[in-house]
């Protein structure tokens, strides 16, 4: 198969476009270049390209640098600082992968006449048998699965992706990417955002954020009580659930319950204030088709989160064995059957 | 150049007789390519290439002094060093032309160079430098004009164009010689010129280190050869870009130049293709054997969208749909022949919407 692999500058891409080579596809390398502000610390740095044009060189395959600044910074920038100043905590990297890895990239292969993508995600694309459709499965190294941040594609898009390190632990990714000589075996992970400065704490959040949007102070507001217990420096770095920076009551430490960034008010209380029973969804896809109200499934709130058994409502999911801590508005839950992901949304 | 990087090892800065061997050949091609270029030999300063010379020009004259000013379609080794001396750009209109009242109105007393191109490497445009000097010489006796005749080289005579010229860079791998070699011409009134690069006083105290001896006699045999044959490489490179375009335009319906053939140098074809990315056209035609440009690389070799076209008042959108098809003195009918096949079978493989998913 004519295959254009996404290699990112990392281990895993590397090891993808091998191990796609040794299966005997027609494989080509391109790197996308997303971003080139400051705190370029993810991937699409100069020195990442740099390390994927040399992986590329070493494998024998054609690399090329497709520029998305644009659209990355319509598609996953600026929403992620404007979705910040009205006080909800966007996952980018999903964004990234809906509009930019999955969609933009995806259609210039086929523009291109390749017939699929591929990219270093660890998940599994398992064949439905003759004629079924593509599913979409956990990868096989459990710490390191990545069907999270995957829980937006379907089928559409699944019967054009490869993803062929999803078989594999990390372990074995980079002791197949050593053996393969790749400069890129022993390179660490790539961690947080990445068009945030890598850094400790807030201040690299703070900092990226400040440049884009009105940072505000905000009042912290009991909710049991109505009155003010404390402030933080900018009301739109708050997020839903958080405990970090609040203080504490007599009670106990305090958590953030709602964030009001139009009056600068964090909503404040104990950790059982933040339990519900429900979570509600906007911007639903399915992966195979939508599973009727009722159904049952796995609720996923983050990349490593635990899942949770819930049922299908209207406009969301309910959990089912009792409430649990509210899911910060903006962030992506992954509905998934076993370890299939069957659908995702954005809570509410 | 290979007896220089063999036996002809000699540093010119030496006193010894392999010293004083190379230092008669760097004399030499000094001369000769001051004839050339229509300058004293002592007014040549070797450098590493087009960029350093553009840098030594800007940076070498605006040392304090004045304002710099520099069309907004120059190179970026113009474009960059005028804004780190607190430059101000002048505008182009939609052929890329310096906008000549737009410059008049900016002259003064206080302006202290002007850097305008002899021809712009992306769209290949001729720049009227003659007015420019005229005008500065009216509005701004003091100030000095700066030439980037890098791209101009090859097809025009550099010597006559700008002999009112104070400053002009060349570089020798846009004629035939080899990469990382080039010259700036300073003339008296740019004197003296601050170095950029200290250390030695080689080239008079206005650059630094060891001269690349090879790459200079190499330089100036290019550029002898490229001026006795000029004439007829461009009136070939005419018949080609005639051809090219016209046949293109033929064939690919959606496809304008950028710039009106009669503003630019047969070389350079600037060609915007609707619901095309350049991008994308690109690895197409390299698949198809056929090797062109679009905007400017960036450090990560990304294609940049065009500061020249954005600069003519295209949109980005627009900038993107751009490709640049560069003819050289060894394009051969057959490369004409070969992109004639290539090019709309390339345009065609993408012209269809996205496939559906």
């Amino acid at each position: 198969m004519r295959v254009l692999v996404g290699l990112s500058g990392g281990v895993d891409s590397s090891v993808a476009a091998a191990l796609l080579l040794e299966e005997g596809h027609d494989v080509v390398a391109a790197t996308m270049k997303l971003w080139g502000g400051a705190g370029d610390s993810g991937c699409c740095s100069v020195g990442d390209v740099d390390d994927a044009r040399r992986v590329a060189a070493r494998l024998g395959i054609d690399h090329h640098v497709f520029n998305f600044a644009q659209e990355f910074e319509h598609k996953v920038v600026a929403p992620y600082a404007e979705a910040h100043a009205v006080g909800r905590t966007p996952n980018p990297c999903i964004e990234c992968n809906r509009h930019l890895k999955f969609r933009r990239f995806l259609d210039r292969a086929l523009r291109l006449g390749f017939e699929a993508v591929a990219t270093g995600h660890h998940a599994r694309i398992a064949n439905g048998g003759p004629d079924g459709p593509p599913r979409l499965l956990r990868g096989h190294d459990a710490a390191k699965d990545q069907s999270y941040v995957l829980s937006m594609l379907t089928i559409g898009e699944l019967a054009r992706v490869l993803l062929p390190v999803g078989e594999l632990t990390k372990r074995e990714v980079r002791a197949r990417a050593a053996a393969l000589g790749l400069a890129t075996a022993t390179k660490p992970d790539s961690q947080d955002v990445c068009f945030v400065a890598a850094g400790p704490g807030q201040g690299p959040r703070r900092r990226f954020l400040g440049e884009r949007i009105e940072l505000h102070p905000g009042r912290l507001v009991d909710r049991a009580t109505g009155v003010v217990v404390g402030t933080v420096a900018a009301v739109e770095l708050v997020t839903v659930g958080q405990r970090r920076g609040l203080g504490a009551s007599a009670l106990g430490r305090r958590y953030a319950l709602e964030v009001d960034a139009a009056s600068a008010t964090v909503m404040v209380g104990s950790e059982d204030d933040l339990l519900t029973d429900h979570v509600e969804l906007t911007g639903r896809t399915w992966v195979g088709g939508p599973l009727p109200v009722g159904a049952v499934v796995l609720a996923q709130a983050s990349a490593h989160g635990r899942p949770r058994l819930v049922r299908l409502t209207d406009t969301g999911v309910r959990y089912l064995e009792g409430p649990d801590r509210r899911v910060a508005p903006g962030q992506t839950v992954a509905l998934y059957k076993g370890d299939e992901v069957v659908g995702s949304g954005i809570a509410a | 150049m290979l007896p220089f990087l063999v036996d002809r090892y000699g540093n010119p800065s030496g006193s010894h007789t392999v010293a004083r061997a190379a230092q008669r050949a760097l004399d030499d091609a000094r001369e000769r390519l001051a004839r050339l270029l229509g300058a004293c030999p002592g007014d040549v300063v070797f450098t590493s290439g087009g960029t350093e010379a553009d840098n030594l020009a800007v940076s070498g004259v605006a040392a304090g002094a004045g304002t710099v000013l520099c069309s907004a379609v120059e190179h970026p080794a113009v474009l960059q060093a005028s804004l780190a001396a607190g430059g101000r750009t002048v505008g182009v209109d939609h052929r890329g032309v310096v906008d000549l009242g737009a410059l008049a109105e900016i002259l003064d007393e206080k302006v202290r160079l002007v850097s305008v191109m002899l021809v712009n490497n992306e769209t290949g445009v001729r720049q009227p430098l003659e007015a420019v000097i005229s005008l500065v010489h009216e509005r701004a006796p003091a100030a000095l004009v700066h030439t980037d005749a890098v791209q101009a080289f090859g097809w025009l005579d550099v010597a006559a164009l700008t002999a009112d010229a104070d400053l002009v860079s060349v570089s020798a791998h846009k004629f035939g010689g080899p990469k990382g070699v080039g010259a700036l011409v300073a003339r008296d009134r740019a004197s003296p010129l601050r170095p950029i690069l200290r250390g030695g006083p080689q080239e008079r105290e206005r650059r630094a280190g060891t001269q690349n001896l090879a790459g200079i006699v190499a330089m100036a045999a290019a550029a002898e050869a490229t001026v006795r044959d000029r004439e007829r490489a461009r009136l070939r490179v005419r018949e080609f870009s005639t051809r090219l375009v016209g046949g293109i335009l033929e064939a690919v319906p959606g496809v304008h130049e950028a710039v009106p053939r009669d503003d630019r140098i047969d070389a350079i074809c600037n060609l915007g293709i609707e619901g095309v990315e350049a991008e994308e056209l690109l690895v197409v035609l390299d698949e198809l054997g056929v090797c062109a440009s679009a905007g400017s690389a960036c450090a990560s070799g990304a294609i940049q969208p065009s500061h020249v076209l954005l600069a003519m008042g295209r949109t980005i959108e627009e900038a993107k749909r751009h490709v640049r098809l560069s003819l050289g003195h060894a394009t051969t009918t057959a490369d004409i022949d070969a992109v004639l096949l290539a090019f709309p079978e390339a345009v065609e493989r993408l012209r269809p919407a996205a496939p559906v998913l």
